[in-house]
């Protein structure tokens, strides 16, 4: 990649303060373009206002946030054509058939040849036999299903996840994480996945951001940080950042 | 305010994705094709009776044909254009779907012109039929108003979509607590902008008040009409201006809204 192309995202001393409370407390961390990253924390760690930021849903207080060179939220129609985001806190008209969300969503991100593309992505994701089923009477893992093509509609160059396997069976989340592996190997997409799925970041992610107290108290790959806090998994690493533990076991080891 | 909220790349394209996601919703739901003729209905039957009531007294209404079912259908335009606008708009909010929106390429004016042009088919659905029914019932023809009946409607509109941009941008600001402003805050024109009485009975400093409201203009223009027989196109014009002041102003506070609620996180909370 020329070293002159920006990152895919890049945040510099961000700070969000609502009222008198920091959610995010100046954090920094860039994004090379086609990585995958996993966003952790507890509740109220700041992870969901990182990304509405990210997402130009929320100014920061202070610091820059970029993605794909635009500064958010003032440049963001410069890009967020080649974004998209996938939560199963967000969504979609109920009454609405699959199909005609999906048809809908991808006029709006200026999808050429919306049928064909439409019925291309309910194939990949085994969507076609319910389609032209209102959303509101599909099963969670259908109307996830639905949920990620409507994020890849656009072949988004960077995707932003929020607790995507949230509320899913076993078996559905595994196809869920094998089909995003599949399409960031496929397009090259860089990847933000927020979730408290631990066992979820640690087979998707290349890279580790953990976030507690809207600071950011660890970032590194997750070998890298099993060997630092010497635990076994990453939900133990997890428990000794959230429990204020990790700064000890680092400093022990 | 952040230049990128006005979006200089409009694009009728997303605009009519927006409008075909609200068809969808509307014909995929008789009972909210049955609210639309509903109570227009019902508004102009009992206007209706109670004008032949005190028409059959003589006087200035016997020369006044169809004065109370003009003005309760011109109300309904104005009351029926600015709900049918923050309908749609609570539409996302119910569904959550705001996120999706707010993160795609629609920009906040083309977000607003299809929630205009949703409001104008809206208003048709539940206008047309209930102004052939006033035909039907009590002869009176809302149609033959003709060029008149443009103009009236065209000012009517603008305000209520003044109002609707309004609340969208309260709700976006202050969530579903605002929910309850979208169903009531016309019912404020009701009086000051004298639907079914001349402005001269208000107390004077509320004349000032009435005068500074376009749909004022537009309920004396149609008395004058109706029973004068006179079309006031002067009236018109002035709500035209008013009307034009409003709009910018609206928007105005709506792009003020919406700049708040990227900053304290409002567009994150869709609910309460």
């Amino acid at each position: 990649m020329d070293a002159s192309t920006p990152p895919a995202i890049a945040l510099e001393r961000v700070v969000k303060f609502y009222k008198s409370v920091a959610a995010v407390d100046g954090i920094t961390f860039r994004l090379s373009r086609g990585s995958i990253t996993g966003l952790l924390g507890g509740n109220g760690a700041g992870k969901t206002t990182t990304i509405a930021m990210i997402m130009g849903l929320v100014t920061p207080t202070l610091g820059t946030v970029s993605v794909l060179g635009a500064q958010m939220p003032k440049e963001r129609y410069r890009v967020l054509h080649r974004m998209n985001f996938e939560s199963p806190y967000v969504g979609l008209p109920m009454r609405l058939t699959a199909r005609q969300n999906l048809s809908v969503f991808a006029q709006l991100y200026g999808v050429v040849e919306t049928r064909e593309r439409v019925a291309k992505l309910a194939a990949d994701l085994d969507l076609t036999e319910f389609l032209d089923r209102p959303t509101g009477k599909l099963s969670a893992g259908q109307k996830t299903r639905v949920s990620l093509a409507k994020a890849l509609l656009n072949d988004p160059e960077v995707l932003l996840l929020d607790e995507p396997t949230a509320s899913l069976d076993p078996d559905t989340a595994d196809w869920v994480r094998e089909r995003l592996e599949h399409y960031r190997h496929r397009h090259g997409a860089t990847v933000l996945l927020a979730s408290h799925n631990m066992t979820e970041v640690e087979r998707l992610c290349e890279r580790v951001i953990i976030m507690n107290k809207g600071r950011i108290e660890d970032d590194d790959t997750p070998q890298r940080l099993l060997e630092r806090y010497g635990r076994e998994t990453l939900e133990e690493v997890f428990l000794d950042v959230a429990r204020g533990r990790g700064t000890h076991r680092k400093v022990a080891q | 305010m952040n230049s990128s909220d006005v979006g200089v790349n409009f694009s009728l394209n997303r605009v009519s994705a927006m409008v075909r996601r609200y068809w969808y919703l509307l014909r995929s739901s008789w009972p909210r094709i049955l609210d639309l003729i509903y109570w227009p209905t019902v508004q102009m039957l009992m206007w209706g009776f109670l004008q032949l009531y005190v028409m059959q007294n003589g006087g200035l209404f016997a020369r006044a044909s169809g004065v109370f079912i003009g003005a309760v259908l011109l109300w309904d335009i104005l009351f029926r254009g600015q709900l049918g606008f923050s309908i749609c708009f609570l539409e996302e909010m119910y569904a959550h779907n705001l996120g999706n929106l707010m993160m795609s390429p629609l920009r906040p004016v083309e977000f607003i012109a299809a929630l205009m042009i949703m409001s104008i088919v809206r208003l048709s659905i539940g206008m047309i039929p209930v102004t052939l029914l006033a035909i039907l019932f009590f002869g009176f023809n809302l149609w033959s108003l003709g060029l008149a009946l443009a103009a009236f409607f065209l000012n009517l509109m603008l305000t209520s979509w003044s109002v609707g941009i309004f609340v969208a941008g309260l709700l976006l600001r202050n969530g579903m607590g605002a929910e309850s402003l979208a169903w009531t805050i016309m019912f404020l024109f009701l009086p000051l902008t004298c639907v079914y009485y001349p402005v001269t009975v208000l107390p004077d400093f509320l004349q000032y008040v009435a005068w500074s409201l376009p749909p004022t203009y537009v309920f004396e223009g149609m008395r004058t009409l109706l029973i004068d027989h006179v079309f006031r196109a002067n009236l018109m014009l002035e709500a035209f201006v008013f009307n034009i002041v409003l709009f910018a102003a609206a928007s105005l506070a709506f792009l003020k809204l919406l700049q708040s609620a990227r900053v304290h996180g409002s567009l994150l909370q869709e609910g309460e």
